[in-house]
């Protein structure tokens, strides 16, 4: 039987209120105590000195892009990427070729990232058929197959009256509804509505297309006493709102990107309008983007999510109106939010909460915990180390992000799933010179364009 | 005295004149500097001055042996055949890649397209396309000088540059002038050339038109953005009046025809709360009737012809600042390449 000691890390667990120096032991991929000076009794021991052990990080949305589009990214990239940026759990989402909307569907992904995937892979199915909006999908059948939540993400549930059934359905079975607020009205531009838009001309998708969804949603789950979670919030209106619900008692958590808490509409512009700054929602104002960063300190948006949307070059490298939405963020969320909020906005175990125990509540996953029995998805997080982002060295099919050249502190050294190391960070520096050629053009391309 | 003298050179030697910094390509007003801008003018005045008298500067064919591609995925009269008759009078071959007819119909990419001109030859591109953006992405792309030639709700430089060289020639001066600009504001690209560069010249921009087609404050430079049409036109000393976009009044986005002649189209009475000597503009083409009385377009306060006019000394200035004195790349190196 495998048996690892964890030695002499700052073991950051909010589940157990737990921030200390302590060795964990690892027994038969389980969690088998925490303590001070173990001895190691014939143990593997990994060093953690100088390190965070953090409870397995948690991805409550990300696009794998199985099926259909494998030459975006399968299970086997999306995983490595996940292993690479400390996440041991993710939520994939339902809007593959075809979608994840049946029975057969979910559990045949779920057998398939058992096998394919180095880190646990939970469905989020359709909410309705073909993700079309118009007729629910079997929530009881689906949550028997497997899936952990319900959701139409990457499209709104623009019928009122089919969202207020599915609330209705999903409290029944008790499967959380995940929601895409974009009133399709109101949107169909390429970037935030504002002065940068209107500046540049670029069509805009104005604040108020996710906030007047997320407004109706709230008060549909008030009336229902139904559970809501508002996926990638973007503006302060939205932020306000759910303060607002929360304080009535509403059931509504919600979760904000690494982007939407760095980046913002000056960016895109920035950029030259770069298709890799590109996705929905899009990036928002600064004044929308402090909102985001003190919702995310005071609770009242619950967690972070990536929104890991893999894209090939060629559906991103088009005049930005034509270019695909979405962003890869597996391999960067943990170091960019660490290095720009940590402990400036987010106190180290606020950061945990948000990445690992929170997402795990919200889903009503097993993980987020180190707490003896349970499994042993431990993240290793070498909270002072500093590296430039490359996305040639991602283990992602694709590279769209913003982030490429970004000089970051930060950064997971290893990532272990049930006991079982699937990611350790090779010693040395990673190919400095390639890297630091990498910042010096995105330096110089942001100060040019 | 002698202490100052033996001075060492400074560390950060001063730039050599004042000469602006060279233009590699031409894709808004947004990013151009005043400098550049007053440049570009002036080298248009003297083309145009070079043009009538037929000078010598002409006959030297300072772009002979240049090969330019006009790419145009939507319909053009003047700018495309403005810089068609400027490329041939520098001495410069022009070509048009008809869009309708090329492989763009079999579904092929921009930037393929784009790549394989240069890869044929072409020493500059002049591109128009609906979508916002896409001439800065045509620059990413491609190593020769791109001229946007209208990029969706985006910039129209070239049509900017060609106006402030019609009210320079009409009143003078750009700098102090009042400017109106009057219609569907927040989707034109000529209006947002046109805002920029006149406020970057000194001029003092106004923009009206219906509550829908205005920009938020701030968002054309420092233009005023207003309502009230005739605070607008109070003392103007320029007055554009931008096409009414008639697929945008069938989707209800502005007011019908009739409408809009009425509340916001101009007429000879409306220019009595302008200045005595106002210049009136349009873009073109002109809706006759809807957004220009038909008998304005008679009057001699209308300068739409000499417009046109002073299109092709501007487009001539471009062409021969982003291609002349070594810009872009010589034809002469890439003489081997295939044959047009």
């Amino acid at each position: 039987m495998e048996h690892l000691l964890i030695r002499g890390g700052l073991v950051i667990d909010p589940s157990q209120d737990l921030e200390d120096v302590l060795d964990v032991r690892i027994r038969g991929g389980r969690v088998a105590e925490l303590g001070r000076d173990l001895d190691p009794g014939g143990a593997q021991v990994v060093d953690a000195a100088g390190l965070w052990v953090t409870p397995g990080l948690v991805d409550a949305h990300v696009h794998l892009r199985v099926p259909g589009e494998t030459h975006k990214e399968d299970l086997a990239s999306g995983g490595a990427a996940a292993a690479a940026g400390g996440f041991t759990t993710v939520v994939c989402m339902p809007n593959t070729r075809p979608p994840l909307d049946d029975v057969i569907r979910v559990e045949w992904l779920r057998w398939k990232a058992q096998e394919q995937s180095p880190v646990r892979v939970h469905v989020a199915a359709a909410l309705s058929r073909g993700l079309e909006g118009t007729e629910l999908t079997a929530f009881a059948e689906l949550k028997a197959a497997g899936a952990v939540a319900v959701t139409d993400d990457g499209r709104p549930v623009a019928d009122a009256g089919l969202m207020r059934r599915a609330l209705v359905e999903a409290a029944a079975v008790d499967l959380p509804v995940l929601v895409h607020a974009e009133e399709p009205a109101l949107s169909g531009g390429a970037m935030h509505e504002g002065a940068v838009s209107a500046a540049a001309g670029m069509p805009g998708i104005p604040a108020a297309a996710e906030a007047v969804m997320v407004a109706r949603d709230l008060l549909l789950a008030e009336a229902l006493g139904a559970r809501v979670h508002i996926l990638h919030v973007s503006a302060r209106q939205t932020v306000d709102l759910i303060r607002w619900a929360k304080d009535r008692g509403i059931r509504v958590t919600a979760e904000v990107t690494p982007h939407h808490l760095l980046l913002t509409d000056e960016d895109v512009a920035a950029s030259g309008f770069d298709g890799d700054w590109k996705m929905n929602p899009p990036l928002r104002s600064e004044d929308d983007r402090q909102a985001l960063m003190e919702a995310l300190a005071d609770g009242t948006v619950d967690i972070i999510a990536t929104d890991h949307a893999p894209h090939h070059r060629d559906d991103k490298d088009l005049p930005f109106p034509e270019a695909a939405f979405g962003v890869v963020g597996l391999e960067t969320a943990v170091a960019v939010v660490l290095d720009a909020m940590v402990p400036g906005v987010l106190s180290p175990r606020r950061f945990v909460e948000a990445l690992s125990t929170g997402p795990a509540q919200v889903l009503g996953l097993e993980a987020g915990s180190l707490r003896p029995g349970m499994p042993a998805d431990v993240t290793l997080i070498d909270p002072n180390r500093e590296w430039i982002i490359d996305p040639a060295r991602f283990r992602s099919r694709s590279r769209n992000t913003p982030f490429a050249g970004r000089r970051v502190r930060g950064r997971v050294v290893r990532t272990l799933v049930g006991g079982r190391t699937v990611f350790c960070l090779e010693d040395g520096p990673a190919a400095p010179r390639a890297a630091e050629r990498l910042a010096r053009a995105a330096a110089a391309g942001r100060a040019g364009r | 005295m002698s202490l100052s003298l033996s001075m060492p050179a400074p560390a950060v030697m001063p730039a050599p004149g004042d000469a602006p910094p060279a233009l590699r390509h031409l894709l808004g007003i947004r990013g151009l500097t005043r400098s550049q801008a007053e440049a570009l003018l002036a080298e248009a005045r003297s083309w145009k001055a070079a043009r009538a008298g037929r000078l010598q500067a002409l006959s030297r064919r300072p772009l002979a042996g240049r090969r330019i591609v006009t790419v145009f995925y939507e319909p053009s009269t003047r700018t495309m055949t403005s810089f068609h008759v400027a490329a041939a009078a520098l001495g410069a071959e022009a070509v048009d890649l008809p869009v309708s007819r090329s492989s763009v119909q079999k579904g092929e990419r921009l930037d393929d397209t784009l790549e394989t001109l240069e890869s044929l030859g072409a020493d500059a591109v002049v591109l128009r396309h609906p979508q916002t953006g896409a001439a800065h992405y045509a620059a990413r792309h491609l190593s020769i000088p791109v001229i946007n030639g209208g990029d969706g709700t985006g910039e129209h430089p070239t049509q900017a540059l060609t106006d402030a060289l019609t009210i320079l020639e009409r009143r003078g001066r750009v700098a102090g002038l009042k400017v109106a600009i009057l219609g569907d504001i927040r989707h034109s690209r000529v209006a947002r050339s046109n805002a920029l560069l006149l406020e970057l010249l000194g001029a003092e921009v106004w923009l009206s038109g219906p509550a829908a087609a205005l920009p938020p404050a701030g968002a054309f430079g420092g233009a005023r953005v207003t309502l009230n049409r005739d605070e607008a036109l109070e003392g103007a000393d320029v007055v554009m009046a931008l096409r009414v976009q008639r697929e945008r009044q069938a989707r209800g986005l502005l007011p019908p025809p009739g409408a809009y002649r009425s509340r916001w189209g101009l007429d000879a009475r409306d220019l009595e709360r302008c200045s005595p000597d106002v210049v009136l503009l349009h873009p073109g083409p002109v809706n006759r009737d809807v957004e220009v009385d038909g008998r304005l377009l008679e009057d001699p306060r209308c300068a739409v012809l000499q417009q046109v006019a002073n299109g092709v000394a501007v487009r001539m200035a471009v062409l021969h600042t982003l291609l002349g004195q070594g810009g872009g790349r010589s034809w002469s190196t890439c003489s081997s390449a295939a044959g047009w």
